[in-house]
């Protein structure tokens, strides 16, 4: 295996952004990503994006993105039709092969433009859940009632959590309407628009420009079925085996970024991955305190980057979660240690 | 980039992603079996090769993969009555997407007999009125089509009360299993351009088209989408472009209806490379015969009386009369 290390990162997050379309909100944060790599434009040598075409409402409007990093010469090119952060796993693939030694990867995604909630009814199965147009919310409520149910745990459990992530009071989280039972607003993530960008590079190349690459010393993502009524919804077993094979146990756990866009999944996820009081949790808010669709999961690995490269950490976890109630979920160990 | 910009001039753009009739979606034999089973008021699932019983049923077993076959003693009628195993509540409904057009719960529902649970409508009146086990029972359509939506809710069911039966439906003549449904799908937005098009469409309302370069080339794009998509540099500087060009290519189209703009067959449509641009700009051709159009021709943009700031400001493309360009002037442009 070659060794792989986040070296730039940049991102942006607004709630609602009336003035740029989406190809001028990526230019900025990719101009800012591949700058701070110090790895010219045309040496990366393979560029890889996330986003859903559904946000913008337009078949193929992955490819407009293109627009915002220079394809000229033609470029090394792919998408995912997902969160960043598999784009991301795309890239670090890529480099294994041995084919290119850098990536820029790079997710974006309006979701104030329609109802985000709804528009992710459009992911479950046509046959048996779509037409009852489930939303997003709605069937994270479900789980969130199932694991409060089976955990024993309570409202006061997901207000701690909401409380952290969006600077209020436990008191102030309970004070809010219970709108989709059990959860509150302050236990749902808010509407956001938003751009992420990371540069990874290998080995030699990683060191020559970063003077502590935070290298990816383990990467691997499991997904369950999709029927809600088929899986565990209180537990995620997907993220226990995905930790597991990316060896989070293997060593402390300073810094956990985790892609819980709701209350009860950072329970379900904290739980899944074994961490304990030794981990700091989502330092920068997570999901909850903003959630650009699209890139909201690869910002989850940049937050883990940026504290090890100042060296306020050595060894963190991002996680990053896709599909209803965390179906799918990728877990990656990130190292300041060569 | 300008500030105060351009974009916050104009309002939103307002976009419904909608498939006419909706998607046409074939089920399958296990799906299929399944919604017919709907369709007749029963519920059906599958025993799977460890023993327990999946519904809704699926083409697999969802942990080892192996194919459900669609026939065989496997099949087992459930319920119809079944618990509630989680449960949340939907204050205001969805109107023409929600099973009910008044507050209810979604639930996953386990019937008996069952050993996983399907997600459903329960119309309970209020969310104290549902918890974590309660019993419930399906509410059929008399009128039923094979779709989870036969069911039209499931409704509490209180103690050693029986279910009520579907109500019969005739089958129409020579009814076969179902093989299909229906999806709509319909989605709304509120787009907003972004700048560069913002300035775009706001020019066209001036009669005007205008484009933009970034500082670090020549090339002009009429119609920016606000960068050089060679190099991903904003286009910051705005170039206003003629309103005459050149057809480097075009088709002449025969099919009805496709254009609000062309109303009448054969129309044609062409890639125009506008005086001062170096990007080609689309354009329907009127005003000569569709077999006199030729690549090279000269054209102008022919005005709609009332501007606006979108594309029916220009109506269409008609020949200048000018001598055609040279090939070699507009072959990079193909």
């Amino acid at each position: 295996m070659r060794d792989v290390a986040i070296v730039s990162f940049a991102s942006s997050a607004v709630p609602k952004d009336a003035v740029h379309n989406e190809v001028e909100m990526i230019v900025p944060t990719v101009r800012a990503a591949v700058a701070s790599s110090g790895i010219p434009r045309s040496e990366i040598g393979f560029t890889c994006s996330g986003s859903l075409d559904y946000l913008q409402g337009g078949p193929f409007a992955f490819v407009m993105g293109l627009d915002g990093v220079g394809a000229w010469p033609p470029i090394r090119e792919s998408h995912v039709e997902m969160d960043a952060a598999w784009a991301l796993y795309e890239a670090w693939v890529a480099i294994q092969t041995g084919e290119v030694d850098s990536a820029l990867v790079y997710g974006f995604g309006k979701s104030s433009l329609g109802d985000v909630h709804e528009i992710m009814t459009l992911q479950t199965d046509p046959y048996y859940l779509a037409p009852l147009w489930p939303s997003m919310v709605d069937m994270a409520a479900l789980q969130a009632c199932a694991y409060l149910e089976a955990s024993g745990r309570g409202e006061k459990d997901l207000a701690a959590v909401a409380a952290r992530a969006k600077g209020l009071t436990v008191e102030a989280v309970l004070g809010q309407p219970v709108t989709h039972p059990p959860l509150r607003d302050a236990d749902i993530f808010p509407v956001t628009d938003g751009t992420a960008a990371v540069v990874l590079a290998a080995d030699d190349l990683a060191r020559s420009v970063c003077e502590r690459p935070a290298w990816i010393r383990g990467i691997e993502h499991r997904i369950e079925a999709h029927g809600l009524g088929v899986r565990d919804l209180t537990a995620s077993e997907s993220t226990r085996l995905a930790a597991q094979a990316a060896g989070v146990g293997a060593g402390k756990v300073d810094v956990a970024e985790l892609h819980a866009q709701f209350s009860h999944e950072e329970l379900i996820l904290a739980d899944a991955l074994g961490l304990g009081e030794a981990t700091a949790i989502n330092p920068s808010g997570g999901a909850l305190a903003s959630n650009p669709i699209m890139s909201a999961g690869l910002i989850r690995f940049g937050e883990v980057a940026k504290r090890i490269w100042t060296g306020e950490v050595d060894r963190g976890v991002a996680h990053a979660t896709s599909g209803p109630c965390l179906q799918q979920n990728m877990v990656a160990v990130l190292e300041g240690s060569n | 980039m300008n500030a105060p910009s351009e974009a916050s001039l104009l309002p939103p753009h307002h976009h419904v992603l909608e498939y006419p009739g909706g998607y046409t979606r074939s089920v399958g034999p296990v799906v299929g079996r399944f919604l017919t089973g709907l369709r007749d008021g029963r519920i059906e699932g599958v025993r799977l090769a460890d023993g327990r019983v999946l519904v809704p049923p699926t083409e697999y077993d969802p942990t080892t993969s192996a194919a459900v076959a669609p026939q065989g003693d496997h099949w087992v009628t459930l319920g119809p009555a079944g618990r509630v195993q989680a449960f949340t509540w939907v204050a205001q409904p969805r109107r023409g997407k929600h099973p009910l057009d008044r507050p209810f719960a979604f639930a996953l529902i386990r019937p008996d007999g069952a050993d996983t649970s399907m997600l459903h409508a329960v119309d309970c009146g209020s969310p104290d009125a549902i918890v974590v086990g309660s019993r419930v029972a399906p509410r059929w359509r008399a009128e039923r089509s094979g779709s989870v939506n036969d069911i039209e809710a499931w409704v509490p069911l209180g103690d050693g009360e029986e279910p009520d039966p579907a109500p019969l439906r005739v089958p129409e003549q020579d009814e076969q299993p179902v093989t299909g449904i229906v999806s709509p799908v319909r989605l709304e937005y509120e787009i907003n351009a972004g700048e560069a098009t913002a300035r775009y469409l706001l020019g066209l309302a001036q009669g005007k088209i205008i484009g933009g370069r970034a500082p670090s080339s020549d090339y002009v794009y009429a119609a920016s989408r606000g960068t050089d998509p060679m190099t991903g540099e904003p286009t910051s500087i705005e170039v206003e472009v003629h309103d005459t060009g050149v057809v480097t290519t075009f088709c002449v189209v025969n099919i009805p209806g496709l254009s609000e703009l062309a109303p009448e067959i054969p129309y044609a449509s062409a890639q125009i490379l506008l005086d001062g641009a170096d990007n080609t700009f689309f354009g329907l051709i009127r005003g000569v015969p569709v077999d006199e159009i030729r690549m090279g021709m000269r054209v102008k943009a022919r005005w709609a009386d009332e501007l606006k700031p979108d594309h029916t400001s220009i109506l269409w493309w008609e020949p200048t009369g000018e001598p055609d360009a040279d090939y070699e002037t507009y072959k990079g442009y193909l």
